[in-house]
């Protein structure tokens, strides 16, 4: 599904670099957690995968399903397949939630030589995958995000996820911010898209996460380089050792 | 008698004067106009209210020409009469060329007069002693109308003024509405261009407890001049709503001048600018809250494809205003490098008890926002005209307005969107 190849990245800006050659590999429906302290870059791979051009990769490649999508922007990148979930997901005032999702249904169905979406179809699609998440008739009434308080907004995000069923997802800090109630929605929604063909990146703090989206491999990045990988046991590892132990072997 | 002349008159200003003498009826009620625009001339940077709207320096680029006045002429007499559907159907359409032959709907009437505006003095004290709007109305003798809504009187649908269809078109209209009263008024500005500018010069007086909802619709033919004045009073307990759209015109400035007559009044400006090519757009707005506990929001939305737009606004709030709330915004997007927009928001405070506010924002789309699209799937190009589109729309739907009006304004800002891009 996902190789990363020695993977270099600096902001492009300012050229400060940040990814310093990460190597990761993810299955088929595999879930890789990608674990580590503040300032490690695991928000700038998130963002670099999506195809955000703030970043600049000087070096390595990031291949999907074998090639390369350094070329692609975002929104070929997601009409192929990747989705992000945003730590912060945007308010965008003006712009109403339901014609949106319409709207990126839509694109990427016609990017992919699909027909549109006929209204009554992608309701019930909407309504259904909304009454699983509890998101109620009138959030989706609001402007997208506007408004939303912080679990609504992830459970959007979720929302979003179900409904453009990409292969690749990437989910940053998906826990922050929410409750332990708003936590278990999150994850269910989560791991009912689970699937032998869509692949979990999931990018977090903490193990409380992966309580309920049980990872297949969890990954240390630290300072710009994966430095351990392991399974499951590794993020309760960290849990009770913290990041110095393994930070310490890796120097 | 002797005349002085101060300093020579520019062509433009002589063109001017010749066009006012050659064309309009009512010689005598315009020939004091005349002599006022022959002896003062248009106003220059240098007056404060017309900085960055140098009406000679802008009007003499379309008046510079000897053939303007022939072309005038020529365009007066080939001109075609123009078909228009009103904005919301159902509309009372009231053509202020014609206003004799307007029927008025249950609750209100409509007269024609010859009241004109008194140019003599300025609302905006900012420009001279004469007021430039008023008087090229005065002077290219403009028709002048009536219209009243009766008291305790909701009007079921729009009453359509058009003021400044066509070349040459100059209306002076003054409408009131009774206490307790509810009315909708859409003035639509439309129509080809010649070089001398159309006017439109209004005066509401809106009754204590009345709801007014007044709309400009400026789509003008893309060489068109127009000057357009809107002068509002606010009774007590009264909802004065506006919704300003320019979406046409070279040279366009439309001025909106309201005051409050009464505590509890409340003002409500929404506006939406869309410039492109080479066009000038001014928009100069005062507020004057003059008794307690009056509020007022205005809020303005640019979009620039090229072209420079002007946004002048002040808020002056007397020292017995206490209470007032007042906010004022002026956002703008700038599309492309060839266009640029003047923001000179000012508040004038002489009570101590007041919350007032504005702001002026100027820059590019949102890139955290066109990234969150494009994530989705959503290519460039459609992600960015989905969020012009949503900046602009806010204003329309800000106003909380009817359905169908709200509907024909949002259709009029995606045919320039999907015109201009």
């Amino acid at each position: 599904m996902l190789e990363i190849k020695n993977l270099h990245a600096r902001v492009a800006d300012e050229g400060t670099e940040i990814l310093k050659g990460v190597d990761l590999t993810v299955k088929d429906g595999e879930v890789a957690a990608i674990m580590g302290p503040n300032g490690s870059g695991k928000s700038t791979l998130s963002y670099i995968l999506a195809g955000r051009d703030d970043y600049e990769v000087t070096e390595g490649d990031i291949l999907y399903n074998g090639e390369s999508i350094l070329e692609m922007d975002p929104a070929e990148r997601a009409a192929s397949g990747v989705f992000l979930a945003f730590q912060y997901p945007l308010e965008i005032p003006g712009v109403a939630t339901m014609t949106f999702l319409k709207t990126a249904m839509n694109a990427q169905r016609k990017a992919r030589g699909e027909a549109e979406l006929m209204t009554p179809e992608f309701m019930r699609r909407v309504k259904a995958s909304a009454a699983e998440l509890k998101i109620d008739a009138e959030m989706l009434k609001r402007p997208l995000n506007v408004g939303f308080s912080g679990g609504e907004k992830k459970r959007a995000e979720i929302l979003q996820m179900a409904l453009l069923e990409p292969k690749l997802c990437v989910m940053d800090e998906t826990d922050s911010g929410l409750d332990i109630d708003a936590l278990k929605i999150v994850a269910d929604g989560v791991n009912a898209l689970r699937g032998p063909e869509r692949s979990f990146l999931v990018i977090t703090h903490y193990q409380r996460l992966l309580d309920y989206i049980v990872p297949d491999t969890v990954h240390v990045l630290y300072k710009g380089r994966i430095i351990k990988s392991g399974d499951k046991d590794l993020a309760l590892q960290l849990e009770n050792e913290g990041y110095g132990q393994i930070i310490g072997e890796a120097a | 008698m002797s005349v002085t002349e101060l300093r020579p008159r520019t062509p433009a200003e002589t063109a001017l004067v010749s066009l006012a003498e050659a064309t309009g009826s009512g010689e005598d009620a315009r020939r004091a106009a005349i002599e006022a625009l022959r002896r003062e001339g248009l106003p220059h940077r240098r007056i404060e209210a017309w900085h960055y709207t140098d009406l000679r320096n802008l009007m003499g680029r379309r008046l510079g020409k000897d053939q303007a006045i022939e072309a005038l002429a020529a365009k007066e007499a080939g001109e075609a009469e123009t078909v228009l559907s009103p904005l919301v159907a159902g509309s009372t359409v009231v053509d202020l060329d014609a206003p004799e032959r307007a029927s008025a709907p249950e609750g209100a009437t409509i007269v024609a007069g010859d009241e004109l505006a008194d140019w003599h003095e300025s609302p905006n004290h900012l420009d001279r002693p004469v007021d430039t709007v008023r008087l090229v109305n005065a002077a290219f003798g403009a028709r002048a109308a009536t219209l009243a809504v009766a008291a305790k009187t909701e009007l079921a649908a729009p009453i359509e003024l058009r003021s400044g269809i066509g070349a040459q078109s100059h209306s002076a209209v003054r409408v009131s509405v009774g206490d307790g009263s509810k009315a909708t008024f859409v003035e639509r500005v439309e129509g080809g261009g010649s070089p001398a500018p159309s006017s439109a010069v209004s005066h509401l007086s809106i009754g204590d407890g009345a709801e007014v909802l007044w709309v400009i619709d400026q789509t003008k033919g893309e060489a068109a001049a127009h000057l357009g004045q809107l002068n509002v009073s606010v009774g007590a307990d009264a909802t004065f709503k506006l919704f300003l759209l320019n979406a046409g015109g070279q040279l366009v400035r439309q001025e909106v001048h309201a005051v409050t007559r009464g505590e509890g009044s409340e003002i409500v400006m929404r506006g939406v600018n869309l410039l492109e090519k080479d066009q000038h757009v001014d928009v100069t707005t005062t507020l004057r809250h003059t008794h307690p506990n009056t509020t007022a929001t205005e809020t303005f939305r640019n979009v620039l494809m090229g072209g420079h737009g002007v946004f002048q606004g002040m808020i002056k709030v007397a020292r017995e205003a206490q209470k007032t709330d007042a906010k004022m915004a002026c956002n703008t997007l700038l599309l492309s490098e060839d266009g640029d927009f003047s923001a000179k928001p000012e508040l004038e405070i002489f009570a101590d008890d007041v919350q007032c506010g504005h702001g002026a924002t100027a820059g590019e789309i949102n890139q955290d926002h066109l990234f969150y699209l494009m994530s989705r799937g959503i290519p460039a190009a459609q992600a960015k005209a989905l969020l012009v589109k949503a900046f602009v729309d806010e204003m329309v739907e800000e106003l909380e307005i009817d359905e169908a009006l709200g509907e024909a304004l949002t259709a009029k800002i995606d045919a320039w969107l999907e015109k201009s891009h």
